[in-house]
């Protein structure tokens, strides 16, 4: 269980990211963080692991302050926590097989990791990941080899690989097309049901945040501004989530890349063609 | 996309898949470079026990290094400004001269056979290395600076010409057409279609040779081309350590403040 | 910069430039600039002046030159082709010492490297040594390395391996740095965020990063060196400038001829082989 205690962060640019910001995961909890940019979601997210340091404010998991934590405990604990990026920050020139057994670094000596002999247990259940993401048989690939929905099947396939006891997600979907999002974020949300895992998401589709998510929380210039089930989500509320920002815009659907790039080749024929074609409805 | 784990695979092992698939090749090379290190430490006599017997060798002339003699710094200072001299001289006069040889060098602005001619002139100057070459400019104009000018002259026309053509070479098409289709003769064309392209770059190759000519000219003393290395060599022959390292001192103060200058200087252009 | 014209009146374009009643005047450059540029140049030209006049030109000699490189070159001809097989166990000794030489700098460069480079340093007491280290090997020439070493551990390949390999930690490890600061922040962070402590982080987040570097570096450096050390025997540090020197001093110029032709075709070769491993490996 993931508790967060009037976080607060201010960036040495004067930038206040968050600003007494609070919440709760409960264990199983599927979460969804959503905003506008700039909204300080990103920055709440790495608050947990530290990767970003907390101005003020605490944060429990399962009981234990995190930002109490010295150098070596923060790194032990961050062993419990694994993240999701939205770039999928995957080692590029080592292959998906090490990318996944990377989440086992902490668990593993030195020359373990340089060697690359994992113990038997975790190869076993890497191999078992990769098949439950769906990349059986890409062990050996290169991680630049592959899609953006294969590398980020490969980053999901490490967090998990952690066996962590919650899940941290980084907008997992904004680099990726609408049809391999939506599979995305539905494989995470699954697979973390499935291990019971409280999971905090930070996206930025609000459709996909909805369908998905069984909790919402909304961030709005650095402060929490909504805290509830998807079904309380209404008009008022997003609109004063999002303000001046359209929040319809963030939701993508299947086809809409292809819509938009017809759009565009009509407009080289001298057609006007107006920003919000078709394709753009209600949740 | 729920999961189903099926039947319990057996245990599959894994290894990191070697750098070179061949595992022939593999070992091949490595036992290659086992043997090799082996054999060339064994040419050369790399000697441990010859290494660690210099180390109290080494221990002793540091002590006699510090304080750092600079009572006879007339010496140094004429030394380090003949240097100066040296670097400055072979920089203007040799980025001058680079222009032409690198528009020679350049497949795009003359015919085949001047480009191999002037490549050729590029190669053999870029492969000898500086002091081979002062050491025989000494033998034809004698011992002192000039020849040391000349040497570095040389060289820096082949540092930098090799490096312009490369550039002139890169250009955008483009742009020399357009000024050709005014009817422009060739030194036009050079002047409006290739020179503005190269120039940022060309400018930075002027400094960063004026840097390496000043290192090079603290060393051609050595072989009786002019400048501080002369003084240098006869200090440590003589085993006048404080002297020696109080050039030393002069030296890397004169490197590194010609560096941070060409550093300055080329954030201001760019 | 269209202004409207207005007879009768002085303009400043943008570029200062008065332009008289009506008429329209195009200069490259604002007469500020222009005389910027001029006092430049003018500075320019006066260095210049002041370094050739340190130019001690023996016209006698300079004279002569003709003359002497005409002669130089009749007693370096024909090569002593019988001399081939006495140049070979010096070049290889050359090759060996810039091999070994680089081998080392390879090795103590990479932490020499981490340490010098901003985002990986400890704190600011490495990042100082680490770029003192590297300024002081830059700032020394190799043949200055050579002359000192050659007095440490006394004349010999010995004293070469090590100058070559203490003057090309500057080179290699300031390079290395540069990458090392290029690098994707994002794969670190992400292996961070399993929880590695900061040795792996370096073995799985960054070095993989660099690997091309280090290679592209140290491929260089190495052909580089191959010409740094046929040169450093000129001062007793091994190789064929032993062997060069004393056919100098011998007066034996055939022997310098092959001598030199050796240098040459080695120099080439090796950085022909220099160039296809770094195309291999990039």
């Amino acid at each position: 269980m993931l508790q967060v205690d009037s976080l607060t962060k201010t960036y040495p640019t004067g930038q206040k990211a968050l600003d007494g910001c609070s919440l709760t995961v409960e264990t199983g909890q599927v979460v969804a963080v959503i905003g506008p940019s700039g909204a300080g979601k990103s920055s709440l997210i790495r608050c947990v692991n530290r990767l970003v340091e907390p101005t003020q404010g605490r944060i429990w998991l399962d009981g234990t302050d995190v930002t109490r934590l010295g150098r070596n405990q923060m790194a032990r604990m961050r062993r419990h926590m694994g993240m999701i990026f939205q770039e999928y920050n995957l080692v590029e020139r080592l292959t998906v097989m090490e990318n996944v057994l990377s989440g086992r670094l902490g668990f593993v000596s030195f020359w373990q990791a340089f060697l690359r002999r994992f113990p038997q247990a975790d190869i076993d259940r890497a191999f078992e990941l990769l098949d439950q993401v769906g990349l059986s048989g890409y062990e050996n690939s290169r991680a630049d080899a592959l899609s953006g929905g294969q590398r980020q099947r490969v980053g999901i396939a490490r967090a998990l690989m952690q066996e962590p006891r919650i899940l941290l997600v980084d907008e997992p979907t904004s680099s990726l097309d609408p049809r391999t999002a939506r599979t995305i974020l539905g494989l995470i949300a699954d697979l973390a049901r499935e291990r019971g895992l409280p999971a905090l998401i930070n996206i930025h589709d609000v459709g996909l945040a909805l369908m998905f998510a069984e909790r919402v929380v909304g961030l709005s210039q650095a402060r929490v501004v909504f805290d509830g089930v998807p079904d309380q989500l209404d008009e008022h509320i997003l609109t004063r989530i999002f303000g001046e920002a359209d929040w319809r815009q963030t939701v993508r659907h299947a086809g809409d890349d292809e819509r938009a790039m017809a759009a565009a080749n009509q407009a080289d024929d001298g057609a006007p063609v107006s920003p919000h074609a078709d394709g753009i409805g209600s949740v | 996309m729920t999961v189903q784990s099926g039947t319990p695979a057996a245990p599959r092992s894994w290894r990191k898949p070697p750098m070179i698939r061949n595992p022939v090749l593999r070992w091949g090379m490595l036992l290659a470079v086992a043997v090799y290190i082996v054999y060339a430490v064994e040419d050369v006599n790399l000697d441990l026990a010859r290494f660690i017997a210099g180390i109290p060798k080494a221990v002793e002339m540091a002590g006699d290094m510090v304080p750092p003699d600079f009572t006879r710094w007339p010496l140094l200072l004429e030394g380090l400004l003949e240097s100066l001299q040296m670097a400055i001289f072979s920089t203007a006069v040799g980025v001058v001269l680079s222009v032409p040889i690198a528009v020679g060098a350049a497949r795009n602005m003359v015919p085949k056979p001047v480009y191999l001619a002037f490549r050729c002139y590029l190669g053999l100057v870029r492969t000898l290395p500086e002091v081979l070459i002062a050491i025989f400019l000494v033998k034809a104009f004698g011992f002192g600076a000039f020849a040391g000018m000349l040497t570095l002259t040389v060289a820096s026309t082949g540092f930098v010409g090799k490096l312009l053509a490369e550039e002139i070479e890169a250009i955008d098409p483009g742009e020399v057409e357009a000024i050709r289709a005014t009817g422009s003769g060739w030194l036009k064309v050079l002047l409006y279609g290739v020179q503005p392209q190269t120039l940022p770059r060309y400018v930075g190759l002027c400094i960063y040779r004026l840097d390496i000519n000043l290192r090079e000219s603290t060393i051609l003393g050595i072989v009786g081309a002019g400048g501080i290395g002369a003084t240098l060599y006869n200090a440590f022959g003589r085993y006048e350590y404080d002297f020696a390292f109080a050039i030393l001192l002069s030296i890397v103060a004169l490197v590194l403040v010609a560096e941070w200058a060409s550093g300055a200087i080329r954030a201001r252009i760019t | 910069m269209g202004e409207r014209r207005d007879p009768g009146a002085h303009h400043m374009t943008t570029d200062g430039i008065c332009t008289p009643a009506g008429r329209r005047v195009w200069r490259r450059r604002s007469r500020r600039k222009t005389l910027q540029a001029f006092g430049l140049q003018l500075a320019g030209v006066a260095i210049v002046v002041w370094a050739i006049m340190g130019l001690d030109v023996h016209w006698p000699f300079v004279l002569d030159a003709p003359v002497q490189v005409v002669d130089l070159a009749g007693r370096m001809m024909p090569p002593a082709w019988s001399f081939t097989d006495d140049v070979i166990p010096p070049m290889i000794e050359t090759i060996n010492i810039a091999t070994l030489g680089t081998i080392m700098a390879c090795v103590l460069s990479v932490p020499v490297a981490l340490m010098a480079a901003r985002n990986t340093t400890i704190n600011r007491v490495t990042l100082w040594i680490a770029r003192v280290i590297v300024v002081t090997s830059r700032s020394v020439n190799e043949l200055v390395w050579a002359i000192i070493f050659a007095a440490i551990f006394g004349p010999g390949p010995l004293a070469g391996v090590v100058a070559i390999g203490i003057r090309s930690i500057g080179f290699t490890s300031k390079l290395i740095a540069e990458g090392v600061e290029e690098i994707d922040r994002g794969q670190v962070e992400a292996v961070e965020a399993t929880g590695a402590s900061r040795s792996k982080v370096l073995m799985y987040g960054i070095l993989p990063q660099i690997m091309p570097t280090i290679v592209g570096v140290v491929t260089f450096r190495w052909d580089i060196n191959i010409r740094q050390s046929s040169v450093i025997g000129l001062v007793g540090a091994g190789g064929i400038g032993i062997t060069l020197n004393s056919a100098m001093n011998l007066f034996n110029w055939p022997q310098v001829t092959i001598i030199l032709l050796a240098i040459f075709i080695v120099v080439m070769l090796s950085e022909w082989v220099s160039d296809i491993l770094r195309k291999q490996f990039i």
